[in-house]
């Protein structure tokens, strides 16, 4: 803050030293080779396994063994290559633990899920049965004395069928018309702008908040508290048009102009030319879209809780009271299972249905990926 | 193919297209489906106000906690922004990580593997996460936390232990891994756009690999990774069912490592299903205060990401 030092005249910033540019230190490298760090990562690991036998925490010691080969990867690199390089093989070491940070929990998860809902998932009672009248006593009895298990997912498969089948056949049409809208309509100026913006403003919107709409909305239209599948579909519309949109509009965008010229040039209509030449061409992209935003809404819990409630038995009708889908029904099994004192048989059943989750999603996500390669517009050039 | 067209239209007349009746309607169902995201956008917000409503003209006795909505909500709120920052924090470096390993550190192929990992990471349901959080994680972290307490028991974050591990710090980790893929996915994004030349003159000077990093790629990613940053955090906020199974909720402490403390999309799925009258307004409420968040924080993380196209144009 004192008035005697002057802000450093433009001439001396020039020529300011290459030292000084962020990021960049001058010292020198010698030549090293990966030896060291491979001996470093050997040594971590005999004292990974130490630590272990030792009776550490396996978490912990892993910490502390990836410390120790930081260390000693620095030590060794700076004594003979010189400090960045050092530098440089700390951070490779840190990016490459990030990248096993996230894994972690990857692995963990999917074990659980497996190991845990495996058994169950196989069990023709949790396929083939509904929850309805299955009390705590059939729980008990499962757990206690052996018997099969009685009360399964079926109704929420349906449940979830139906109701994600509606949200699509809602929002595939009104996605790609908007994209098509986008591309195709009004490719610039303020209108798209706005549709884009709100676009974004969509993708943001919380899932339990599109439940709370949808809850609202049929408030309003037919009475507080009415709950029914046509609601969570409305919901999970919310949430899933925006996606359609993106997808589509980024594989309307990649159709190559010549083609619309071309059918344009040999006097089609302009609905026509979108029809039979554009949509076709990328046909294989927006199916492949519009099954990642099917994975993307299949296991929403939140707004189906607040918007369709949730039903024991089952109930293929979504204009008529509650139904059940299998996201809520993990959530139902898992919080609050039928015997409070045998809780095992609810349990099984949750993690049975959150792996028949992960399955759906997996296989969705693939098959998208499948799709968009075999179907892919042959390139003739 | 002819024997199908309309009839032949008679030769146009200077300059007037003719109207197709396919032309039409293809324009109207593009253009109606367009405005009607502007229609739902509208209804969100216009029937959630109208269902909250009630709660504000109610007496503030009435409302849960009795001393008006405002003192009803606000710990709700705080729950929720200090539960999403810790997961964005603790994302964050790990995203970028990610992103570093898959654009610059693994070869091409592993790349794309990694890629399609990270993606199943984002498609798993969220309330799978809660499940596992509830079972696996949240039991591990036991030890954890007792150390905490026991070393660092002087702070008001830390005072006591949970002995179950349903705890805000908890939920606040798992979020952290379910906005893990939106912050990578962005970030891997903008560093794969780092212009090529900057690299390799970066790496003609002598610099190593992480001094290229630093200089060239880091400063050219810093506003995508920001973006994603705020992108990931708006998905947190607005989490529900990890929260809700893995959180034992309570009233508000500062204590991050016990139960207590709730989020406000948690605090609705927990009470919605068997609310009724003045309550379902509250919650209700509380979404729209929630949505209200989100938004903004989305249309600044929109921002951050677009201006980048304006000082992109590095080349």
């Amino acid at each position: 803050m004192s008035l005697d030092t002057a802000p450093t005249p433009p001439q001396e910033r020039k020529q300011r030293k290459l030292s000084e540019i962020e990021g960049v230190e001058l010292e020198v490298v010698r030549a090293s080779s990966n030896r060291l760090s491979l001996l470093a990562l050997g040594g971590a690991a005999v004292l990974l396994v130490l630590l272990v036998v030792l009776g550490l925490n396996p978490a912990l010691a892993l910490v502390a063994a990836f410390v120790v080969y930081l260390g000693v990867v620095f030590v060794a690199y700076r004594n003979t290559a010189g400090p960045r390089v050092a530098r440089d093989h700390v951070f490779r070491g840190l990016v490459g633990a990030a990248f096993v940070l996230a894994v972690v929990p990857l692995l963990s998860l999917l074990w659980t899920v497996v190991s845990q809902g495996g058994p169950t998932l196989v069990d023709p009672a949790f396929l083939n049965q509904t929850m309805n009248g299955v009390t705590g006593l059939q729980d008990q009895a499962t757990q206690r004395d052996g018997a099969p298990l009685i009360g399964g997912a079926y109704h929420a498969v349906i449940g979830t069928l139906v109701i994600t089948g509606i949200a699509a056949l809602i929002s595939v049409p009104i996605g790609v018309f908007t994209a098509i809208f986008l591309v195709e309509y009004q490719p610039k100026g303020r209108v798209s702008q706005v549709i884009r913006f709100l676009v974004d403003v969509m993708t943001g919107i919380p899932s339990i908040v599109a439940g709370l709409f949808a809850f609202a909305l049929w408030a309003v239209l037919f009475g507080i508290g009415t709950k029914n599948g046509f609601a969570g579909a409305v919901a999970l519309s919310v949430l899933m048009i925006s996606t359609v949109v993106r997808n589509s509009e980024e594989m309307l965008r990649i159709v190559p102009n010549e083609l619309r010229e071309a059918s344009l040039a040999l006097g089609v209509p302009k609905w026509r030319t979108i029809a039979k030449v554009v949509l076709p061409t990328a046909a294989s992209g927006l199916a492949s879209g519009v099954t990642l935003a099917i994975a993307r809404v299949i296991g929403e819990t939140a707004p189906l809780l607040v918007a369709v409630g949730y039903a024991r038995g089952l109930n293929v009708d979504p204009s008529q009271g509650p139904m059940n889908t299998l996201a809520v029904y993990a959530y139902y099994m898992f919080t609050k299972p039928l015997s409070p004192g045998f809780r095992e048989p609810s349990l099984d059943r949750a993690w049975a249905a959150a792996l028949m989750l992960v399955l759906i999603v997996v296989v969705l996500n693939l098959s998208a990926r499948v799709i968009a390669k075999a179907f892919a517009p042959k390139t003739g050039r | 193919m002819s024997a199908t067209t309309a009839p032949e239209t008679p030769p146009q007349q200077h300059g007037k297209p003719t109207k197709r009746p396919g032309d039409v309607l293809f324009r109207g169902l593009s253009t109606a489906s367009a405005f009607s995201i502007l229609l739902i956008l509208a209804g969100v917000a216009i029937f959630l106000v109208s269902e909250a409503l009630p709660v504000f003209g109610a007496d503030p006795a009435e409302v849960t906690g009795g001393e008006g909505f405002v003192s009803y909500v606000w710990p709700l709120i705080f729950g929720t922004l200090v539960a999403s920052l810790i997961a964005m924090v603790v994302a964050t470096p790990v995203a970028v990580g990610i992103a570093l390993f898959v654009s610059h550190y693994a070869p091409k192929r592993l790349g794309t593997a990694i890629g399609f990992v990270i993606d199943l990471l984002a498609a798993v349901p969220s309330v799978v996460f809660g499940m596992w959080g509830f079972q696996v994680f949240a039991p591990r972290l036991v030890p954890f936390f007792t150390w905490l307490s026991d070393n660092l028991g002087f702070l008001p974050f830390f005072e006591t232990a949970s002995r179950t591990g349903r705890t805000i710090l908890t939920a606040s980790l798992v979020l952290a891994v379910m906005i893990l893929p939106i912050i990578t996915a962005v970030s891997r994004e903008v560093f794969l756009q780092t212009p090529r030349l900057h690299e390799e003159a970066a790496l003609a000077l002598g610099a190593t690999q992480w001094e290229m990093i630093r200089t060239a790629v880091l400063p050219f990613g810093k506003p995508g990774v920001i973006g994603g940053t705020m992108l990931g955090l708006g998905r947190a906020l607005g989490e529900t069912m990890a929260v809700a199974i893995i959180l034992s909720p309570g009233v508000f402490t500062w204590n991050l490592i016990d139960s207590g403390n709730i989020t406000v999309p948690a605090e609705i799925a927990l009470n919605f299903p068997e609310a009724a009258g003045l309550r379902l307004s509250e919650l209700i409420a509380a979404g729209l205060v929630l949505f209200g968040i989100t938004l903004g924080v989305n249309l600044l993380a929109r921002w951050v990401v677009n201006r980048r196209a304006e000082f992109s144009g590095a080349n």
